[in-house]
Parts: C-alpha cells; structure tokens; sequence
C-alpha cells in the first residue's frame, strides 16, 4: 500500500500533498517574519529618534541585490516552465542560473556585511542596525536553505526526472514556492530597511 | 483549456517576462521615490504601496497563486488575518499606555 | 532461449522483484525499524515514551521544590539526593534561592513543551489519528521521524542546561526581559533548546494538517471525523501559527545575549548598581507580546486534544452519541481561532491603557463561551446513558469538572480590576494546573487506559487502574486546591520561601506543608500506574481486536494491535459518523464507521 495523492492531486481538495504541506510552511513563515516586522514597527515607534536607513545603508548594492533575486525568480519558474514543455536541458540551465542568481545574492550581503564591520557598525550599535543584521541574517539563511534545495534539484535530486518526471515536477513547483517566497521576503525588506 | 498543455505553458512563460518587467520597473521606482526624501509618512506609504504591488506580482503569477485551489486561499486567508492581529496589536499597546 | 525458458525467467525475475519489495517492508533492521522509525505508530509510541519520562523528571523537580517551600530553609532529608544536587546548589543539603529558581523555570518548560505537548499531540495525535482516518500513515513519514528526533535533541539540550555554569535557565518558563537577558549561561542552552521544540512542533503540524485534509479515506467527511481528529486538527493550526512568532522573539533574545543588541533592553538599564554598557531603546513588552502571542494558543494545544480524547471516552462508554457533535466542532474550531486575539490578558499590568485593556479583556470573555459549551456537551452527553465505568471513563469524568475549576477561575483573571489583585499570586497557579493537572493530565491517563489495548492487544489492569485513580484525584486536589486560598490571601508566585517572610501571608503558610504532603502523596499514588504500565505489557489480560466496542475505524477495523504496516488488512471505507451508538433497531448497540446501510 502507498501514501495516496503523493504526485497526482487528491480531487476534493485539487492540490497534492506536499504542494498543500509547502503552503502550511509558508504559512508559517509568513508569521516569523511577520513578528519580526511588527518587533520592527514597535521598536521604532518606541525609540526618540531613527536613522534613515539610505543614511547608513548602501542602497545601491541592496537596489542590485533585489534586481538579482527578482532575476533568479524568473529563472526559478522558467526551469518548472521548462518541464512542463518537457524541456529537460533548458531546466538545468534555468535552475543552474537560479542558483548562481543566489550565490551572487550572498557574495554581495557578506560584502555589504564586511564593509559594515569595516566601519564599526556592529548589531549592537544601535537598534537600528540590530534589526537589520538580524532580519537580513535570517533572510540570508533562507536563502542559503534556497540554494541546498536547488542544488539537490539541479544535481544528483534531478535522476527522477527519467523514472519519475510527474513528481519531480512537482518538486520543483514546491521548491519553487519556497524560493519565489524568500523573494517575496527581500521585497519588503529592501524598501523598510535601505529607503525608509 | 487545460492549464498544463504545452499552449497554455508557454502562454505563462509570456507572462513571467512581462512581470519580470513589471517588477523591474516598479524596483526603479521605489528607488526613485526615496531619492525625494519625503516626509517619513509619505515615504512609508509609498514604499509599502509599490512592495505589496510587487509581492501580489510575485505571488500571483510566479507562485500561480491566481489560480490556485480554494483550500490553499482558506489557508492564507487565515494566515493574513492573524498576520495583521500580530503587527498591529503589540504597538496599539505601546500607543495606549496607562499614563500620558 | 526457448519461448519457456524465456517465460520461466520473467516469472523469476517478477518474483525477485516481489521478494525484494517485500524484504522492503518487512525486513527492515532493528534500527530502521524502532530508532529510526517512519512508522506512525512506532514514532507514537517514542513520543509517549519520552514524553511520559520527561513528565516524570518534571513532576519530580517539583517535588523537590515543594520541600523548600514547605520548611523554607531546612536541610533536605535525603542526602544522596542533596549530593546529587551538588553542593553549589544545595550547600549542606539546604537549597538555595537560586537553585529553586531554575528548578522552578525547568519544570515549567519541561513540563508543557516536553511533557504534555508531545504526549497529546506526538504521541496520541501520532498513533491514533491515521487509524482513525483510515491510512495507511502520516503524509510525510519521514518528517514525521525527522520531528520526534527534533524534538529529542531539544528535550536533551533542555537537560545539558543543567551543566551549564550557573546552572540551568533561571527566569521563569515565560523568560521574561530584561532578566532573562542578564541571566547566566542556561538561558542561551534554553532559547536553543526551544528553537529545536519549535522546529519539531512546526513539521509535526504541518504533517497532521495534509493528513487530516487529504488522507481521509473514502466516506469520511469532515462532519463524520472523530472529534478527536477536529482536536488535533485545530491544535495543528494553533502549532504552526503561533509557533513562529516565539521562535522570532527567541532569535532576539540570542541576539541580545550573544551578540550585544538591546531588542529587550530599555535605555538606562541599572543592573546591581551598575548602569548597563549596551545601546539600549529595546523594549521588555515586545518579548511578553511575542512570547503570549504563542503561549495564550498554547494553552488550548494543552486542553483541545486532552478535550479530543475525553470526548471519544464519553461516547464510548455511555453508549450513546455525543450531545452536540456540531456544536463541540465548531466551538473548537472558534475556540483555536479566538485564542489569537486574546493574549495580552497576561499583559494587564504591564501599564496597559484602557482602550487595549478592554478589547483584550472582550475577546477573554468571549473565548471562554466555547469552552463552556465544548463542557456542557460532554456533560450533556451522560445523561441518560448506561455509563460503563471503567478506569479511562473515571479520569475522562473526573477531566470535566477539574477543568469547570481551572476554566471559571479563569474569569475573574480575564477581568482586569480582580486581575490587578490576582495577577502573579498563587491563584493563577491554581487556575491553570487546574486546568492542565487534573484537567490534561488526567485526560492523558484516560486516554493510555483507552488505547493501550490497542496498542499493546493487552489491556491494564482495573484493580490498579482504580487504586490510581482515586488517590491521584484526592491527592491532586489536596495540592492545588489551597493554592486558591493563598492567592486570594495575595501570596505572590515563584516566591523562594513560599511567603515565610511576608506579614499577609502569614495566615494562609500553614497550606505550604499541607500542599507538599499532597505532592508527594501523588508522586506515590502514580506507582501503581507505572506497575500497572509495565506489568501489563507481558501479563495483562489479552482483549479482542475492539476491545471496547467502540464504532471509530482505530478499534473498528484494525487488528490489535494494528498491522505493522499499511494499518488495515483492507482498505475500510466510511458509510456514518462517529458515534453510532444505541441505533434505533439495529443489532448491536454499536455500528462501526465502516458498516454500510442504514441500520
Ligand atoms: C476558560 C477560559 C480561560 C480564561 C478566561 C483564562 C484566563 C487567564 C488569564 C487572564 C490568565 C492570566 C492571569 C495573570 O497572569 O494575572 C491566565 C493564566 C494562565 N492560564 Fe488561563 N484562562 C482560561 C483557560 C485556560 C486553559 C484552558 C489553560 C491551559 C490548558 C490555561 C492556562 C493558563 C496558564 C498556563 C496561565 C499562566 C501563565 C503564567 O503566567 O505562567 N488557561 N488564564
Ligand atoms: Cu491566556
């Protein structure tokens, strides 16, 4: 006997197990991220004064970064695009280019993170910037989780398109999912920390 | 039609690039707006305007959530209610202390 | 090769084939198979089992505690056990004020994120929700394992705390700020420790939410679940969203202790005379918000399963449907969803003004109707039944009015002028061990005597199962009953003397030495329970496969207990609801889920 709706959607509920399971964990991350916001919102509310961010950020790299997340969004979906078309080759390439896109991401922060540290600016100089180490560090960590997932997608993981082509392609929806929501993520966390 | 055909794939693709687009255009102009250095509230709305416009983009179209099943809106419906309770109560407190 | 040698091959090769699938199922080695277990079941019974020992470690430290506070001061009476102790704690053999605070801290914790939690939800939720849906196992077996291990390794690092210099966590099981930021090193090993309970209860909710909503067999409506499975399933909901939020503020709290930032750390903080070198603007309310805003939801992932199990009981041995099937699902359903909005009524002191104040306390008053009818309901359901009683339905009716006690003293909390009076005294102490001890824990015990013929195909002893129950309801009572009293009288909680050196609680002390003499009396009212528990295994009484002729797919379809692997020898399918029992002009008086017809 098999777990059922494992590939194919269960029809009362038109959706697969995992695709259901992926949105209860965005789900939840929808709320971890959310109470940091609100700690954000309450703290700054709270405090006498608060820095521009564009006065201490970089915006410029942080606008560079969003470009490259946003690209390796579009490239996550094209190498599911891409197996829905039955395209396998064009799968490797996309999701070979999501995953520099995230490599690129990180390089950039650690850069950003070093220069920070090049100028004594620590998490515990101001709440300010402990609010941005911490979020844009958990955010980072996201993406780092992203790039494990991806990889063992793109490498030893993508042996199931031959056996199991339905499944893999639900796996990479699902890792898909997760991946457009740490995007999503970045999205908000551009304009609060770096503009406002 | 059936969403999964090879037609109504690369009909998608088109608008995954069209968003890609989108969202460019829409990072350049947050960037742009915060150059005015507005005053903070105005700069709040806006900012937070744009970024929900780019993260409906992101979800609707690349998380397909458009055109998603009834089961998985209940549960980011519920999700989004207690994602307000919780960004809004905590500081309602800090904006109603006991003394003045 | 000849057309029949041909023939013969592809039978042997079909055949490997066959023998390797099965050897897939059936040969798995001693570690696959009960370490590393993906087997619902067997993951059940390693939550029931760890948990059931963490509650005892928990329990046992509280027993300790109650010596002090009985005769504040005095030398513990048992050496070896003040040694093992060790002399930075109890220096000869009298405990000190420290020492009690970290005793107190753990045995909270232990207690609710070690101990109930993971029995009502891994271990019952684990075991019984497949076989009562019908499948064959949780939605994502290896999740499944990869929680309970989580979970372990969280329970272990909880324990290693104990080693830390300064001992274990010290500030309460609610951590508060600033003085959990102060505190010594067993605060960081607690705040990993629950990120590890965290992360365990997220991909365990998330498990049970896809199993409930897609594994349901064929027949089996949502108005035709178990309302244990309804418990479980807002419970999982309540898990995974409230869950996060706690996990945010523990990732604050590291930060704070470890990399220097002020998240809960006010300007001008004054620590022992000294001002504190950090940059400060960080706010301690932020950490109780984020903190409540999980454990208020908390508390119903305490009562809802124990709920669940209470009402299966009920209805199996009254032999009658549940009064108000509908009415139980959906005020549970309302029950998880309202335990969102009502948190800061932990908060009422915290200079809360009276706009937030009221709210909080409107959405207090409301949370408590649904509780009130899930009670009534169950209490309705007896009337007029045959009731069996049998040791789980004594704890299942002993759960209802221990829970009517720890529910309504929740209201005067729940109002903020009698809170002003009550907030952190002995009461509240008494209000919600009446609703977890007696309440929950006792739901617990109803629900091991109910399932372990099924678990076991053996049933418990009754002689032992009663002796237990008796004394524990007895002594339970003897020791949270005066904590009422003591807190009216206004005796603060966590106080290290139990209020020896307060002139107003000087009336109320002699309760101290009466409660302990309780406490200890329950640590030995459950040795007939842990005798009963183990004796049974190889001796007790073997029982049919459904034992207590009960009409739920668990008892009504599966062996006892059920078949290693895949649950059901056939795959059952649902024609009723839940609780067909007494039906008019039918056979028996129990229809199984699984029986087609009307009648
Ligand atoms: C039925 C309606 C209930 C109401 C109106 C209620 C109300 C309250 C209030 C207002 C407090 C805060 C008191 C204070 O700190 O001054 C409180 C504390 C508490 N309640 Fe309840 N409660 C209810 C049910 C429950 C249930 C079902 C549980 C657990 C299964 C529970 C567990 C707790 C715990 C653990 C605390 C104390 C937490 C702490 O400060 O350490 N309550 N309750
Ligand atoms: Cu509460």
């Amino acid at each position: 006997m098999e777990i059922p709706y494992t590939i194919h959607p269960r029809p009362d509920t038109g959706v697969y197990n995992a695709k259901l399971g992926v949105w209860l964990f965005l789900a939840s991350e929808v709320m971890l991220f959310g109470a940091l916001f609100s700690s954000y919102v309450l703290l700054r509310i709270g405090s006498d004064s608060w820095p521009h961010g564009y006065s201490i950020l970089d915006w410029k790299i942080a606008t560079f970064n969003t470009v490259v997340l946003i690209s390796s969004s579009v490239t996550m979906v094209m190498s599911w695009a891409s197996l829905m078309l039955k395209d396998f080759k064009k799968y490797k390439l996309y999701m070979g280019l999501t995953i520099l896109c995230a490599f690129i991401f990180l390089a950039v922060k650690a850069f950003e993170y070093n220069t920070k540290f090049g100028h004594h600016l620590y998490p515990s100089t101001n709440t300010f910037l402990a609010i941005y180490f911490t979020i844009t560090g958990l955010h980072g960590l996201h993406v780092i989780g992203g790039i494990f997932v991806n990889s063992y997608l793109w490498g030893p993981g993508s042996k199931m398109w031959k056996t199991q082509p339905e499944r893999f392609t639900n796996r990479v929806e699902v890792a898909g999912l997760y991946w457009h929501f740490v995007d999503l993520v970045w999205i908000f966390l551009f304009p609060v920390l770096y503009l406002l | 039609m059936d969403a999964s055909s090879p037609e109504a794939i690369k009909k998608q693709v088109r608008s995954y690039i069209v968003v890609f687009v989108a969202l460019m255009g829409l990072t350049i102009v947050t960037v742009a707006v915060s150059t005015f250095h507005l005053s903070v509230a105005a700069a709040v709305i806006i900012a937070l305007a744009v970024a929900i416009v780019k993260a409906s983009l992101v979800a609707g179209v690349f998380m397909h959530l458009i055109s998603e099943k009834k089961l998985i809106y209940a549960t980011l419906a519920l999700t989004a209610i207690f994602f307000i309770v919780l960004m809004i109560l905590p500081t309602s407190h800090q904006l109603d202390p006991i003394v003045q | 090769m000849g057309q029949k040698e041909k023939s013969a091959h592809v039978v042997t090769s079909a055949k490997k084939e066959h023998d390797k699938h099965e050897s897939e199922h059936h040969e798995l080695g001693f570690v696959r198979k009960y370490i590393f277990s993906q087997d619902h079941k067997v993951i059940g019974i390693q939550y029931g089992i760890t948990s059931l020992l963490f509650l005892l470690f928990g329990f046992s430290l509280m027993m300790i505690m109650r010596w002090q506070l009985a005769y504040p001061g005095q030398e513990f009476p048992w050496k070896w056990l003040a040694d093992f102790m060790g002399q930075a704690n109890m220096p000869g053999g009298i405990m000190l004020p420290e020492f009690y605070n970290q005793l107190g801290a753990m045995h909270g914790t232990i207690m609710v994120f070690l101990g109930v939690v993971p029995l009502a939800v891994g271990a019952f939720g684990n075991y019984v929700v497949p076989l009562q849906i019908g499948t064959i196992d949780m939605a994502f077996p290896k999740l499944n394992m990869t929680s309970y291990w989580v979970y372990f390794l969280g329970g272990v690092t909880m324990l290693v705390s104990f080693a830390m210099p300064g001992g274990a966590a010290n500030s309460g099981w609610t951590s508060y700020a600033p003085l959990s930021v102060i505190a010594t090193t067993g605060q960081t090993v607690w705040l990993i420790g629950m990120v590890f309970l965290i992360t365990s209860s997220l991909l365990g909710s998330i498990n049970f939410i896809v199993t409930i909503i897609q594994l349901r067999v064929k027949g089996l409506t949502f108005m035709r679940l178990p309302f244990f499975v309804w418990a479980q399933f807002v419970t999982s909901f309540l898990l995974l969203l409230a869950f996060p939020p706690l996990e945010a503020a523990g990732v604050l709290q590291l930060m704070d202790r470890l990399a220097g930032t002020s998240f809960f750390l006010p300007s001008g903080l004054v620590v022992s005379g000294q001002p504190l070198a950090v940059s400060g603007g960080g706010s301690p309310l932020l950490w109780q918000h984020l903190f409540w805003f999980l454990a208020h939801p908390e508390v119903y992932v305490l009562i809802l399963p124990a709920m669940g199990i209470v009402a299966e009981i009920i209805a199996n041995n009254t032999r009658k449907p549940l009064w108000g099937y509908k009415s139980l699902v959906y005020s549970a359903i309302f029950l998880g969803f309202m335990s969102f909005i009502v948190w800061a009524h932990h908060m009422f002191l915290t200079g809360m003004g009276t706009t937030i104040s009221t709210f909080f306390q409107t959405t207090t008053m409301i949370i408590s109707i649904p509780s009130v009818i899930i009670l009534t309901a169950l209490l309705l359901s007896l009337w007029g039944g045959s009731i069996r009683f049998t040791t789980p339905m004594l704890f299942a009716l002993a759960f209802l009015p221990m829970f009517a006690i720890g529910g309504l003293t929740g209201l005067p909390l729940g109002l903020a002028p009698p809170d002003i009076h009550l907030h952190d005294t002995y009461y509240v102490i008494g209000h919600f061990h009446y609703v977890v001890a007696p309440g929950t824990i006792f739901a617990l015990f109803a629900g091991i005597y109910f399932w372990y013929p099924k678990v076991t195909g053996r049933k418990m002893n009754e002689l032992l199962g009663k002796i237990h129950f008796w004394t524990s309801l007895v002594f339970i009572n003897g020791v949270f009953m005066p904590m009422f009293i003591q807190g009216l009288a206004g005796v603060s909680r966590r106080l290290y003397d139990g209020g020896a050196q307060y002139a107003h609680a000087q009336g109320v002390l002699q309760w101290n030495e009466f409660m302990s003499t309780s406490a200890w009396l329950l640590g030995l009212a459950q040795i007939p329970f842990v005798i009963n528990f183990f004796w049974s295994i190889r001796k007790g009484k073997k029982v049919e496969a459904n034992h207590w002729d009960a009409t739920t797919l668990d008892w009504a379809c599966t062996t006892s207990p059920p078949l290693a692997h895949g649950n059901f020898k056939v795959v059952p399918e649902v024609h009723r609801g839940p609780y067909d029992y007494s039906h008019q002009g039918a056979q028996s008086d129990f229809l199984p889920q699984n029986q087609p017809g009307e009648a």
